[in-house]
């Protein structure tokens, strides 16, 4: 079986933006391991000649017209920002 | 009053002769969602002034034209938006968020004259299958208040197994409307994936999500699909199938139909009172003209990890919109945009959500894309193959719902491969796309037991047809949990 070390679930973790101790990490590490563990019986299935279903149903090129309609309105949207100034919201510094 | 034991027709011709209004309608399940709630625990919020005041509304429009659903209160899934009304999908991450429109579910349940109740506890982004991993509280099952609802829909399942709204709507990835339906003793459909549209359900795993409703009764489950399916340009992934009136199909009419027995669906792992439980049913199927042989689904054993690895891959994606910015929570005392996001997500998300994201992560990463991801896919062709090779010759597929009856609140939590096993009944499905209905078939200790009926794409049809045929022949759907009386 796959051994997952703590530095590549924090890796993992870190690609997701999710802060993690090494505590926590060492716990996921345990749970992947038996999911990665799970999953590798996939392996003994002869998919050679199998194409990949990306999708449940058959739909091609699904279009509509382009016709403008109502968009959401800012002030409404706003309401769920927890801190905004003059209508844009507001991040730490980033420069 | 006794409101709550009534069917939607029955309420109907009720609220034609004017012997009830909308508005006594919606005080009784608002009534009964005070009375039984403290113990059941189905709810997160209910939605009692604006529900009142729009059954007033609702009460002066003529009796022409209202249609069959008119007037009825229902709950809705904590992961279907609803405009102005919270919406949480059990997270903390969602715990405050409030809506800029409705879901299209709920504009058509608008449509159709029903009146929203509240929002209905789940696992936390419908990862789970207790309701034992919101982030706010545990249902408990209303048949016997120290077993799991089931879940995800484990809200859903339990108001209208408990009296409280005789419609809800779930959401279900792989099972999670016709599992609690089973643990509650109520009908739960997962339609055809794209009959209903997605727009406005927080998405868990796109390529496997759909709404369904649940109910107590198979009629009044094929009334709320008829209100709710259809294509809608919000969402490109609904197909352009007429809807049917699925009522139409309810003609008790099943001879000659032809049913195909999974031996994988009765094998290791689904215990005797289940099995036993389906061969009754088989046999008030066939006194109904109905025959069945066993059959195989040979991809089944590996369902569970083709489910875990892409709907995990699907979440992981889906869930990266939740960055503490927009909307949602947001972190506090963070240096710079990075931390902003990490300990946003770090401090809101729920043990199991994280593990799903990260799992995910993992197998869309290059270096095991091919090996888990991919192969994933293409053994879900495999999957999705099976069926279709069984429904050139059966026109249904019948298993158990699920392979035991409700466990006790905390009792499997501990052992999650246990929990992955019971999904070969329910996964099945989503990936291959088709439509699946549970329907009471039995009860073991005191707890109710799921029929599940598997049907071609876009033939629920059939499935109301069988599934109310054998309902009408049967009992279980008239026997109500002790609670009910207030006892």
């Amino acid at each position: 079986m796959t051994q997952l070390t703590i530095d590549e679930v924090k890796r993992h973790a870190g690609l997701a933006r999710i802060a993690m101790t090494d505590a926590e990490a060492e716990m996921f590490a345990e749970q992947l391991e038996d999911m990665i563990g799970f999953s590798n019986k996939l392996q003994e299935v002869d998919t050679e000649q199998v194409a990949t279903m990306t999708h449940p149903l058959p739909l091609y090129n699904v279009l509509r017209k382009d016709i403008p309609t109502d968009a959401l309105d800012r002030e409404e949207m706003l309401k769920s920002v927890k801190e905004h100034e003059d209508g844009q919201i507001k991040v730490p510094t980033i420069l | 009053m006794t409101l709550f034991k009534k069917t939607a027709t029955e309420l109907q011709s009720l609220l034609h002769n004017r012997e009830v209004s909308v508005k006594e309608l919606t005080a009784e399940s608002l009534n009964r969602i005070e009375k039984m709630d403290g113990q059941v625990q189905a709810f997160l919020s209910t939605n009692e002034d604006q529900a009142l005041s729009k059954a007033e509304e609702l009460d002066k429009l003529p009796m022409d034209g209202r249609g069959p659903l008119f007037g009825l209160p229902i709950g809705l899934k904590d992961n279907i938006v609803t405009k102005g009304i919270v919406t949480t999908a059990a997270s903390k991450m969602l715990e405050d968020f409030v809506p800029v429109y409705d879901a299209t579910v709920v504009d058509k349940i608008n449509e159709a004259g029903m009146v929203t109740i509240g929002k209905l506890n789940m696992d936390e982004f419908a990862m789970g299958s207790t309701t034992e991993r919101s982030a706010f509280k545990t249902t408990h099952n209303p048949w016997n208040l120290e077993y799991v609802p089931g879940g995800s829909s484990g809200g859903s399942a339990a108001a209208v197994a408990a009296g409280e709204v005789a419609f809800a709507l779930g959401s279900d990835t792989g099972g999670s409307v016709r599992q609690p339906a089973a643990f509650c003793g109520v009908v739960g459909m997962k339609p055809t994936y794209g009959r209903v549209s997605r727009s406005g359900l927080v998405a868990f795993a796109s390529s496997l999500d759909q709404i369904g409703p649940i109910t107590r009764n198979v009629e009044d489950n094929a009334l709320l699909l008829s209100a709710i399916a259809g294509l809608d340009p919000k969402d490109s992934s609904t197909s352009p199938q007429a809807v049917p009136d699925f009522r139409a199909a309810l003609t008790g009419d099943i001879k000659g139909l032809k049913i195909g027995v999974p031996a994988e669906y009765l094998g290791e792992g689904v215990s005797a009172e289940a099995k036993d439980a389906v061969m009754d049913a088989l046999k008030v199927l066939e006194s109904l003209g109905a025959e069945w042989e066993e059959v195989s689904l040979p991809h089944s054993k590996y369902a569970s990890p083709v489910y875990y690895v892409i709907s995990s891959s699907e979440a992981s994606s889906n869930l990266a919109r939740f960055d503490g910015i927009r909307y949602g929570y947001r972190a506090e005392g963070v240096q710079n945009l990075e931390e902003l996001y990490a300990h946003s997500r770090s401090e809101a998300f729920g043990t199991e959500v994280k593990k799903r994201i990260l799992f995910g992560m993992y197998a869309l990463g290059a270096a095991h894309h091919e090996d888990l991801y991919v192969k994933s896919q293409k053994v879900r062709t495999l999957i999705a193959q099976d069926f279709a090779n069984l429904f050139e010759k059966y026109d249904v597929i019948i298993g158990p719902s699920s392979a035991t009856t409700a466990y006790k609140i905390g009792e499997k939590l501990e052992d999650p491969l246990t929990l992955y096993a019971n999904d070969i009944l329910t996964v099945p499905i989503n990936l291959a796309g088709v439509p699946a209905i549970s329907v009471p078939c039995g009860f073991s200790n005191g707890l109710p037991l799921g029929l599940q009926i598997i049907g071609k794409h876009y033939d629920e049809a059939t499935l109301y047809k069988v599934a109310h045929a054998y309902e009408q022949a049967t009992d279980f759907h008239t026997q109500t949990p002790v609670i009910w009386e207030g006892k």
